[in-house]
């Protein structure tokens, strides 16, 4: 199945595949990264319009929470570190209490201070204000980026599902950072 | 991040990936995704621009309600800058994508869970 992509919109892009796989040869990686690759996949269309669904934000950005005097309240999290990488967020937390420890981003375009960029608890907060998103769930969920796709696959993903599931999501809203 | 999305579409819960890497997102057929081009570290918008942000999470939740098929993936018109520098630049020897303070960090920061994964091995854990 090819994928329905607006052909004629598509503008030029980076392609990350090639460049990272060129960057960290030269940097001396010997094996390649195999990225996800599949020609078909699931679906599951949406029960219900937006306005009425409950929304999970999930997302790989590294951010640690802060409390009411900017001092974090846990430690950085390091991947490989834990078995279990699924760090859950109240929802209705100030992004002010949230601080990026990201060096996943280019550096020198962007510097993840403003956090609704990649982790927006508060627009989404806002579209439920105003009645285009239903609701949110309690959790928004932090992932660590991960390279292992069976760590993933048998760990990261059934953890997200049962907290989703939990909280009787509608619809999961990703962020990769 | 797509595979995440696949686990879950594949047990009955949709979902939307808001990406700023489109050959990545693509070739895991992520089931649905809203491509902004760009650089990495804003896939749900502009710093400092509300308005931007928002345009791009209603973007993903019209696609929530709308694709019809998996691999379904849409572009946002935005453009990121004038210049064009950036994407030439990322994961390019000019601009080394970490800092060599970072990436030092990060070595450390791998073989310390490397050591703690082998003695948790070793524990019989």
């Amino acid at each position: 199945m090819e994928p329905a992509t607006d052909v004629l919109n598509a503008t030029d892009f980076v392609r990350y595949i090639d460049k990272t796989r060129a960057y960290y040869r030269h940097a001396g990686y010997v094996r390649d990264y195999r990225w996800a690759e599949f020609n078909d996949g699931p679906f599951t269309p949406l029960r219900k319009p937006v306005a009425e669904s409950r929304v999970m934000l999930v997302s790989t950005a590294s951010l640690v929470m802060l409390d009411e005097q900017g001092r974090p309240i846990e430690p950085p999290r390091v991947i490989g570190t834990n078995e279990l990488e699924v760090f859950p967020v109240p929802s209705d937390l100030p992004v002010e209490r949230l601080r990026s420890v990201s060096v996943d981003h280019d550096r020198v375009q962007t510097d993840m201070t403003d956090v609704d960029a990649y982790f927006p608890l508060t627009r989404l907060r806002e579209l439920v204000a105003a009645g285009e998103i239903g609701s949110l769930a309690g959790e928004a969920l932090r992932l660590l980026p991960n390279y292992s796709h069976r760590k993933v696959l048998q760990v990261d993903a059934p953890e997200v599902l049962r907290r989703a599931r939990e909280q009787e999501v509608d619809a999961v809203l990703l962020s990769p950072v | 991040m797509s595979l995440v999305a696949r686990h879950l579409e594949e047990n009955g819960i949709p979902t939307v990936v808001y990406s700023v890497a489109r050959d990545i997102t693509e070739r895991a057929f992520t089931p649905r995704a809203v491509f902004t081009n760009y650089p990495l570290g804003n896939p749900c918008g502009r710093p400092r621009d509300p308005e931007n942000q928002r345009a791009i999470l209603r973007t993903g939740l019209r696609l929530l309600e709308q694709a019809a098929a998996p691999g379904t993936l849409v572009e946002t018109p935005y453009v990121w800058s004038d210049g064009r520098d950036w994407m030439r630049l990322i994961f390019s020897d000019e601009q080394p994508f970490l800092t060599p303070e970072a990436e030092a960090q990060r070595q450390a920061e791998l073989e310390r869970a490397r050591q703690q994964k082998l003695a948790r091995r070793q524990a019989g854990d």
